[in-house]
């Protein structure tokens, strides 16, 4: 039963007794030096002389707020850092007998910086995700953490690396992109996903090396950062749509995560009406961007960003799938989720879809 | 059935109307003229003579002043090329297209796939006109009306049949002189 944790979104006993697949949960790498032993000499090095702590997360996750994806309190004896280890964040996500999956997505900015530097920290990542993760527990699954966007053949190689382990489902494409993510650029890394049939994944945030969630630059305030990115997911379901990235892959599954969900069906309906006027732009679009959305796309319930079952329910309703919302409780980031509002806002039917069954199909999790 | 004929509305007169020589519509040319107190467009598309109601069963723009448009298609991304043997014009107020062939009206706005229609039909359509649709620049804001049964995909052509038909004249060229045909239903 969810609820046994202290965490909002899940902590209210006895909300959802089924099986639960989580599908956005945090890894927080503790500290550099636990990928020592998945870096060469020459890297090691290379941090040591320096003084390299590594990528700064806490840009992207402020740890001290209590919302707006702020960490939560670890409840872990050993004060260590929540999400930081598979034991306690397992228990923590799930409980100790609950039936599901989590899946890890591991947000370390290093898709800028040097491009070896980068693939030799995304493989360094990868394996210790593998090492100390994977292999812990088998309600584990994980996101591939990628290089630098500047090089796709790379992210294309690391795919193709570690994609075929099975515990590997999803590859995490950060939001904040540099480029959209339909230019052809990025077709060979769709390739590489489709080959290692594995979905993309693309999440809230980006390199902090200097993408800001606005095209009109840094906002003053976390608060603006915060709400921003909505506009960074349309643009990038835009571009995955109209460039034709559907077409071109037929068989793809994409997931957006931590991207909230209540804005979708408004502007999946500009986009539908606008296609209709716009269409011999994009030919190779042949049905409504709407009903590609629902074929090839899910997002995650988090940040749930509502507080009324009663509104949610014509949000949901608006989306026109049970298919397309997978439950996740975004652990250990707090958005003030309230797992009642979601439960209460959905059909009888569609609960178990959206706590389970549409992640286990999507992620083809058994 | 006779119902009363509203104040000011002409009686549509059958017949054949002559109502240009060949030679005012060139290839590339449109004319709008009153036939029978009507409005009537003609245009000449590569040496080809239609002849539409000058009147889109959408909101009553003046559908034969609008462009004239090739179907666009790509079997792949980017592969894109000019299907020139189907064409549309396409009304200047809200775009919606009609085959030039047939007056069916395609590209029906508002509603989404499955979904119970959710605008009035337009009574005063139904008895000039039969069906239609439209590429929507216009917001769904309530004015779309649908009475067709569902959506229709074509799927050689890849076109969504709208709920629209523009009204259509035969149209021919008798001894150099541009002949309107009106059969009176």
């Amino acid at each position: 039963m969810i609820g046994s944790s202290s965490h909002p979104a899940t902590a209210r006993p006895g909300l959802w007794e089924g099986p639960v697949n989580d599908v956005d949960v945090h890894v927080t790498v503790p500290s550099v030096q636990a990928l020592y032993p998945h870096l060469d000499a020459a890297w090691i090095q290379h941090i040591e002389e320096r003084e390299w702590e590594g990528p700064a997360t806490a840009l992207l996750y402020p740890p001290a707020l209590t919302a707006g994806g702020g960490q939560t309190a670890s409840r872990s004896p050993d004060n260590a850092q929540p999400a930081s280890g598979a034991a306690t964040t397992v228990e923590d996500v799930l409980g100790q007998h609950q039936d599901g999956y989590v899946i890890l997505n591991c947000v370390y900015p290093i898709d800028g910086g040097p491009p070896d530097f980068s693939a030799a920290l995304a493989k360094a990542v990868n394996d210790w995700l593998l090492a100390e993760w994977l292999e812990a527990d088998d309600r584990v699954r994980a996101s591939i953490v990628v290089p630098t966007r500047d090089d796709p053949s790379a992210i294309a190689a690391e795919i193709d690396r570690v994609g075929g382990h099975p515990g590997f489902v999803q590859v995490l494409l950060p939001a904040r992109s540099g480029k959209l993510y339909g230019k052809r650029l990025y077709w060979p890394v769709f390739e590489a996903i489709v080959r290692n049939d594995l979905v993309a994944g693309i999440h809230w945030g980006g390199s902090n090396d200097g993408l800001p969630p606005t095209p009109q630059g840094w906002p003053a305030w976390y608060i603006e950062e915060y709400v921003a990115e909505v506009g960074v997911f349309e643009a990038q379901l835009a571009s995955l749509i109209a460039e034709g990235v559907l077409q071109k892959f037929a068989s793809l599954r994409v997931a957006l995560l931590e991207s909230g969900f209540t804005w979708l069906p408004v502007w999946m309906w500009d986009l539908d009406r606008n296609w209709k006027a716009l269409r011999r732009e994009v030919p190779w679009v042949r049905r409504p961007p709407f009903e590609l959305v629902r074929e090839h796309v899910r997002v995650s319930t988090a940040p749930l960003c509502a507080d009324s079952s009663t509104e949610l329910k014509y949000v949901i309703e608006w989306l026109g799938s049970s298919e397309i919302l997978m439950y996740a409780s975004d652990w250990p980031h707090l958005h003030g989720d309230d797992l009642a509002v979601l439960l209460g806002a959905l059909p009888l039917e569609a609960q178990a879809k959206v706590m389970h069954e549409n992640a286990r199909e999507w992620y083809r999790m058994s | 059935m006779n119902s009363p004929q509203a104040p000011g509305e002409r009686k549509r007169l059958s017949g054949k109307y002559v109502v240009a020589r060949k030679q005012d519509l060139p290839d590339g040319g449109r004319l709008i003229v009153d036939v029978g107190g009507r409005a009537i467009g003609i245009v000449n598309v590569d040496g080809k003579l239609y002849a539409f109601l000058n009147r889109c069963p959408h909101r009553g723009g003046e559908l034969c002043k609008g462009d004239i448009i090739s179907l666009v298609i790509a079997d792949e991304p980017g592969a894109v090329r000019l299907d020139s043997t189907v064409k549309f014009i396409a009304c200047p107020w809200h775009g919606w297209e009609y085959d030039l062939e047939t007056g069916q009206s395609w590209y029906e706005p508002g509603n989404r796939p499955g979904e119970q229609r959710r605008y009035p039909s337009a009574r005063s359509f139904r008895a000039e006109i039969e069906g239609g649709g439209r590429i929507a620049q216009e917001l769904a804001s309530g004015e779309a009306i649908a009475q067709s049964s569902g959506e229709i995909i074509d799927a050689k052509k890849h076109r969504v049949k709208g709920p629209y038909k523009a009204e259509m004249f035969p149209v021919d060229i008798e001894d150099d002189y541009i002949v309107v045909t009106i059969n009176r239903s």
